[in-house]
């Protein structure tokens, strides 16, 4: 492996979490509980996609061999996907979109403070906007996980059910694989490893202040690193990929 | 001198071009024309957001996404803007969205045809907002102050919208054959309704008069309408597009474009109900709405329990 590869590998998955997400989120575009949360999502989605496109250019750069951030996010085969199995779950109730945000922006939050110091330039200076802005995500899905968790019987029940059911996708954030190891003897990756510990205690901390109860960890779900998804991801490429697909020749 | 609160002091101000401001007297029918007008016009923004909505998922490129979703986002936002104008004017927004489930409120029309593809968010952005912002422009100087400087904010950020539209029918048509199909297509479809969004000719417009003489209105369907066309024809031959009707004609003398005379059937038959998704747009208005429900009743239940701890504890 060289730095190289491994660079647009690691870019790839931070672009393809984007993407996704992105995607899942501007699904809910006039589906929202109020006005003021329809704007809200899909404003967190667009953060999403810029940033998807920032990374996936980034990827397409390093690879270097004509293709454009557009190929890469719409050409790829679903198994050359590397999002994590999280962000491609559905969009469920509102307290299942909210779980999944609490999960991966507390992750991101931690993720990219930390990659901020990468060595690569490149990857140091997205991250530091998307510092930013994963800062407003996380503070959106804090203050929701709370008022549900706390406000009626009926929403403290979809919480915790919400909190449940994507907890499984939880453990996958923090594996290490030799790409990432690599990347990080080079001073380029972030250790996942340390980050964990921090993750669980914000996570509990805003889950008992939401009246909730922290998941015991179980089996957890992986895949993504090697490009096996659940069936979800399938779906969204093909509505996402649609047009690109069906005309080829065809520039947007 | 007159009665602050009589009709004729209120008609002078309007005569003198003043603004009328939310605690300032107005008579019942001025309150009643506004509220109608500018709640009709935040649901459009709303109902609005589904047809573009369709597409946000199927957008062909990284960029066309990012602008579609911030178009929609901008939509949503005019919508919360005119609710809060509406608000000024002593309804509330759970009521105004009760009138427009019921079918009490109506939204502008054009939101009953179908997205069918991708050429259509091009035209909606050129057609649909084009014909807004001339409405709009015009609106700007309506006499209530809260309406009128919400629509000097909504028209910048309209005049994006139609530029951005229009860059999709130009790059469409540039594009290969089935681009230019799609892009035909679109244009047949949303020509017609477009125009229709203007309203009745103004013999027929039954609201008119009264908004006239109040300033609400400050000119004309049909003026507005002639305006549109007028600026849209050329646009679209400049970019190889057909407008669907074989009476064009420009008449040198006045400078404006005359067309066949528009199918008012159709445009009565979808008003009052019959379009290709009235029952679609309101019916996932209210589902999704419903499927709220219980989130707005966590909001208030949370709300409610933390002011009453901070009252205890004050």
């Amino acid at each position: 492996m060289t730095t190289k590869e491994a660079t647009y590998t690691y870019a790839l998955r931070l672009g393809d979490d984007a993407l996704i997400l992105g995607h899942r989120l501007s699904e809910l575009c006039s589906r929202g509980p109020i006005l003021e949360e329809d704007l809200a999502l899909t404003n967190i989605s667009l953060d999403m996609i810029g940033r998807a496109q920032a990374l996936l250019k980034y990827a397409a750069d390093t690879e270097n061999n004509g293709n454009t951030e557009d190929d890469i996010a719409y050409r790829r085969a679903e198994n050359h996907y590397y999002n994590h199995l999280l962000v491609e779950q559905p969009n469920g109730d509102f307290a299942h979109t909210i779980a999944r945000q609490l999960l991966i922006s507390v992750f991101e939050y931690l993720f990219y403070t930390e990659l901020e110091k990468s060595r690569d330039e490149n990857l140091s200076a997205i991250a530091k906007k998307v510092t930013k802005e994963v800062k407003y995500h996380m503070q959106h899905a804090i203050d929701w996980t709370i008022r549900l968790g706390d406000g009626t019987n009926e929403s403290h029940k979809r919480m915790q059910t919400a909190i449940n059911d994507m907890w499984m996708y939880s453990g996958e954030l923090f594996e290490m694989d030799e790409v990432d190891q690599y990347l990080f003897r080079e001073g380029v990756a972030v250790d996942l490893i340390p980050l964990k510990a921090h993750w669980q205690n914000r996570i509990q901390t805003v889950l008992t202040k939401a009246t909730l109860v922290t998941p015991e960890d179980g089996y957890m779900q992986t895949g993504s690193k090697k490009g096996v998804h659940s069936e979800n991801l399938g779906h969204i490429l093909s509505e996402m990929q649609y047009l690109q697909r069906s005309y080829p020749d065809a520039k947007w | 001198m007159h009665n602050e609160h009589s009709d004729a002091h209120f008609q002078l101000r309007i005569d003198n071009g003043e603004h009328i401001e939310p605690k300032d007297y107005m008579p019942e029918g001025y309150r009643k024309h506004l509220i109608r007008q500018i709640s009709q016009h935040a649901h459009s923004e709303v109902i609005g957001m589904q047809p573009e909505g369709n597409w946000i998922t199927r957008a062909p490129s990284l960029r066309s996404k990012q602008i579609l979703l911030a178009k929609i986002q901008d939509e949503g936002g005019h919508g919360l803007y005119l609710y809060s104008a509406a608000e000024t004017l002593g309804v509330s927004r759970s009521e105004l969205i009760e009138q427009l489930q019921s079918g009490k409120a109506k939204y502008s029309s054009i939101f009953n045809y179908p997205a069918l593809n991708w050429a259509d968010i091009g035209a909606i952005g050129w057609l649909v907002d084009g014909a807004a912002i001339v409405n709009q422009v015009s609106l700007q100087r309506t006499s209530y102050g809260p309406y009128s400087r919400g629509m000097v904010r909504i028209c910048k950020e309209e005049s994006f919208h139609q530029r951005q539209g229009y860059e999709i029918m130009a790059k469409m048509m540039k594009g290969t054959k089935e681009q230019q199909d799609m892009a035909q297509d679109a244009m047949n479809r949303w020509w017609w309704p477009a125009l229709m969004m203007f309203g009745p000719h103004d013999t027929d417009s039954p609201h008119s008069s009264d908004a006239v003489k109040w300033k609400i209105k400050r000119e004309t369907n049909d003026e507005l309408r002639q305006k549109f066309i007028d600026k849209t024809i050329p646009q679209a031959e400049l970019i190889g597009l057909k407008v669907p009707d074989n009476n064009i004609q420009l008449d040198e003398k006045t400078g404006h474009y005359t067309i066949s005379e528009i199918n008012w059937d159709e445009f009565y038959r979808v008003i009052s109900g019959h379009g290709p998704c009235n029952k679609q747009r309101l019916d996932h208005h209210i589902k999704y709405h419903e499927e709220g429900a219980w989130v707005r009743e966590a909001a208030e239940a949370y709300k409610q329990k933390h002011l009453k701890k901070e009252l205890e504890t004050a």
